[in-house]
C-alpha cells in the first residue's frame, strides 16, 4: 500500500506506447507533431519507445541545419528525451542501409541509467526488421507519424 | 496479439503499403482504406505482394472505397475480403491493437 515507488503509483496502469515515425523531418508537420505527443506522453509515467524506420531514420540524423528554410531546427530537442526517462529509440537497420546511412550518422542521444549508478547509456538502439516487428506486435498503443 | 494495420495511401504514391507488408507478423490482418484500394484491383502489380501476405495474414479492403473508385468487386483480387464500415468497426475490435501506415 505504502509502496510509492511502484510505476502505477497513482493507480493507473502502465501501457505499452509506441511512436513510430516514418517521415523524412521538416518537409511536413509529421516529425516534429510526433516528438511533441511524445514529450506530452512523458508526463502520464507510461512505457514510452520511439521507432523510426522508413524515411524516418533522418529525423534523428546529426547535423540538421535549417538555416536556410527559415524553420526551427527542433532535432537537438530529441537528446532532451533522456530527460524525461523516455529512453529507448528503436532505428530499423534496413532502413539505414537503404539510405547509405549508418549508426554513426545518428545522433548521441544518452540517458543516465538510475538503477546502474547514473551511468549514461545510448538511448538509439539499431535493431533488424524483424525485431522491429516483434516489438510493434508487442505494444498495447501504437501512434503513427 | 495480433494486430489490424490499416493503409490509406495508394501504393502507387509511396511506400506505406509496402512498408506495412515488411512489418506483418502472421495471424494480423491488413486494411485497405481510401486510396490504397487502388492497389486492390486484379489486374494491378501488387497481386504478388498480396498473394504473399495472404499466405499469413487476413486481407481486407474497405467496399465503400472500392464503389467510390470505381473498382467493382470482381476486379478485386482473390482472397481480398470486402468490408463495409460496420466490418471495419469489428476488426478494429477483434485486433488488439492498431498500427495506421500513413
Amino acid at each position: 500500500m505504502s509502496d510509492i515507488e511502484a510505476p502505477d503509483a497513482e493507480g493507473g496502469v502502465v501501457k505499452k506506447f509506441m511512436f513510430v515515425n516514418r517521415k523524412s523531418p521538416h518537409g511536413t508537420v509529421y516529425a516534429v507533431e510526433s516528438l511533441e505527443v511524445v514529450l506530452i506522453s512523458a508526463a502520464f509515467d507510461q512505457d514510452v519507445s520511439l521507432a523510426f524506420l522508413d524515411d524516418g531514420v533522418f529525423q534523428i540524423v546529426k547535423q540538421q541545419d535549417t538555416s536556410g528554410l527559415g524553420i526551427k531546427n527542433f532535432s537537438p530537442a530529441y537528446r532532451a528525451l533522456g530527460d524525461f526517462e523516455i529512453t529507448k529509440l528503436y532505428v530499423e537497420q534496413e532502413a539505414l542501409d537503404e539510405r547509405g546511412l549508418t549508426a554513426d550518422d545518428l545522433m548521441e542521444i544518452m540517458y543516465e541509467d538510475e538503477d546502474d549508478d547514473y551511468e549514461e547509456k545510448p538511448s538509439v538502439r539499431v535493431v533488424g526488421r524483424g525485431e522491429l516487428s516483434k516489438l510493434m506486435s508487442e505494444q498495447d498503443v501504437l501512434l503513427s507519424f | 496479439m495480433s494486430t489490424l494495420h490499416t493503409v490509406s495511401n495508394s501504393p502507387f504514391e509511396n511506400n506505406a503499403f509496402k512498408s506495412c507488408l515488411d512489418h506483418v507478423t502472421a495471424g494480423d490482418t491488413i486494411l485497405l482504406i481510401e486510396d490504397s484500394v487502388v492497389g486492390a484491383r486484379k489486374a494491378g502489380s501488387f497481386g504478388k505482394e498480396i498473394g504473399k501476405a495472404l499466405a499469413n495474414c487476413r486481407v481486407c479492403a474497405l467496399a465503400p472505397d472500392l464503389s467510390a473508385r470505381g473498382i467493382a468487386a470482381d476486379t478485386v483480387l482473390d482472397g481480398i475480403e470486402l468490408v463495409d464500415y460496420g466490418g471495419f468497426v469489428d476488426l478494429a475490435a477483434e485486433h488488439e491493437r492498431t498500427q495506421a501506415w500513413l
